[in-house]
């Protein structure tokens, strides 16, 4: 599979998780375990452009596929759009939610940019935020949002 | 939380899958998009010996106009049902019940035939699909047979397809016009309901499909014949809880869930135009 735009190929148990194969075999822990099952959001990455939770996934149902954790949304030093976003918006506390949440973000976007209050905060429904910080990450994401704030 | 160890065999067609059904019977079990499957195989709820994955079967996916029905292929994702321009306006319901399934993640991985076969009484779409009548198209290693809704779900987690057949088409026809609504309660956001309520109001046919309130999806006829006998949406909603058996659990007890099922029945008969 391809993540975050280099190859990745590993041998693996086909009931490895899809979060334990990014975590583990690929080194990179920014994308959480939260629940473990699928309630929390945590995990949240991009398969083929699509947030899913990656702690619902076989590793090996996404061979040949396109990933992208929260590792691979920012250029370089420059940071995404969104983490950017959240930086400004002090849309984080504790910040372990943080990583499936901008992804979750991310997506929702991609499919509705002008995206009102309403449809964040409905959007946003599979990620959970235990600090309950939810109206700055609102915020974040409407100050993105191209609809009525 | 780790599934137990299986055997991985990958499905490039539905003939291979089918095949594939044929020579592991029911040690095998098939993997959609894997989130009603995956996560009991996390609890260990479910060891399946092996996994026959039929994710990237890609022409299971699709959302046709069959003329007097829309056809929607077993691997179509719950996303792709929600967004689509021919299910909103010629099978409004089924729109309405798929974007209560989950959440976005969820929606863009779980597939609608994954969602029925799984026959989960819990489930928000199959009540939308005994609501609509809808015709399942069943394949096995003698070609294809259609079940009638009212016969698909046979008992917990069980349906009418055999051992070696796979769920590839689902048929619904097109009811523009009709009158709907879908109705869940749950006690907080992304939740599986406790109790909901597909309705569907075409003329004088009248479709009522539960969640949550036996075993299996059900129908509930006593409300749809009460409706057809010029009921008002109260009287009629009353008979939504006869003769059915609710489970109890930590959410709720068969008496709440009966309530349950009489409120949220009256609120969508009201919503489909039902006085």
């Amino acid at each position: 599979m391809n993540v975050n735009g280099g190859a990745q190929s590993h041998d693996v148990e086909p009931r490895t998780l899809l979060v334990h194969y990014i975590r583990e075999n690929c080194g990179l822990t920014g994308t959480n375990v939260g629940c473990d099952s699928s309630s929390c959001g945590a995990c949240t990455i991009h398969v083929n452009g699509e947030a899913v939770k990656s702690c619902t996934m076989l590793a090996v149902q996404t061979e040949g596929d396109e990933i992208t954790t929260i590792e691979g949304l920012a250029d370089g030093e420059t940071l995404h759009p969104m983490q950017q976003a959240f930086h400004e918006c002090h849309a984080l506390q504790c910040g372990y939610c943080t990583p499936g949440m901008v992804m979750a973000a991310v997506s929702l976007l991609d499919e509705q940019p002008n995206a009102n209050e309403a449809e964040v905060r409905e959007g946003l429904e599979g990620n959970l935020c235990r600090c309950t910080g939810y109206h700055n990450i609102v915020k974040a994401v409407l100050s993105l949002s191209g609809g009525d704030k | 939380m780790i599934p137990a160890s299986f055997d991985y065999k990958r499905a490039g067609s539905a003939e291979e899958a089918i095949s594939l059904l044929g020579e592991y019977g029911d040690d095998a079990k098939l993997l959609a998009g894997g989130h009603s499957l995956v996560p009991l195989m996390k609890y260990r709820l479910a060891a399946p010996a092996v996994i026959i994955d039929i994710g990237k079967v890609a022409d299971l996916s699709y959302i046709n106009d069959g003329g007097d029905h829309i056809a929607i292929g077993a691997l179509t994702r719950h996303r792709d049902i929600e967004i689509s321009e021919l299910v909103n306006s010629q099978i409004p319901l089924l729109a309405a019940a798929t974007r209560n399934v989950g959440d976005p993640q969820v929606r863009h991985r779980g597939t609608i035939g994954g969602s029925v076969a799984h026959g989960d009484p819990a489930s928000d779409t199959p009540s939308a699909m005994l609501a609509l009548r809808a015709t399942f198209v069943a394949t096995g290693p003698n070609g294809s047979r259609e079940i009638a809704s009212d016969d698909f779900f046979s008992g917990f987690l069980e349906t009418a397809l055999a051992d070696d057949e796979l769920l590839t088409e689902i048929r619904i026809n097109k009811v523009p016009d009709a009158k709907f609504s879908f109705q869940k309660f749950n006690r907080r956001a992304q939740d599986w309901a406790i109790v909901g309520a597909s309705i569907l109001v075409n003329g004088a046919d009248t479709g009522v499909g539960l969640v949550n309130m036996d075993s299996k999806p059900i129908r509930s006829a006593a409300v749809e014949a009460a409706v057809a006998s010029g009921a008002t949406a109260a009287d009629a909603a009353e008979q939504a809880a006869e003769g059915v058996e609710p489970p109890a659990d930590l959410n709720a007890s068969v008496e709440y869930r009966q309530h349950l099922a009489r409120v949220l029945t009256r609120r969508g008969l009201l919503e489909s135009g039902v006085s």
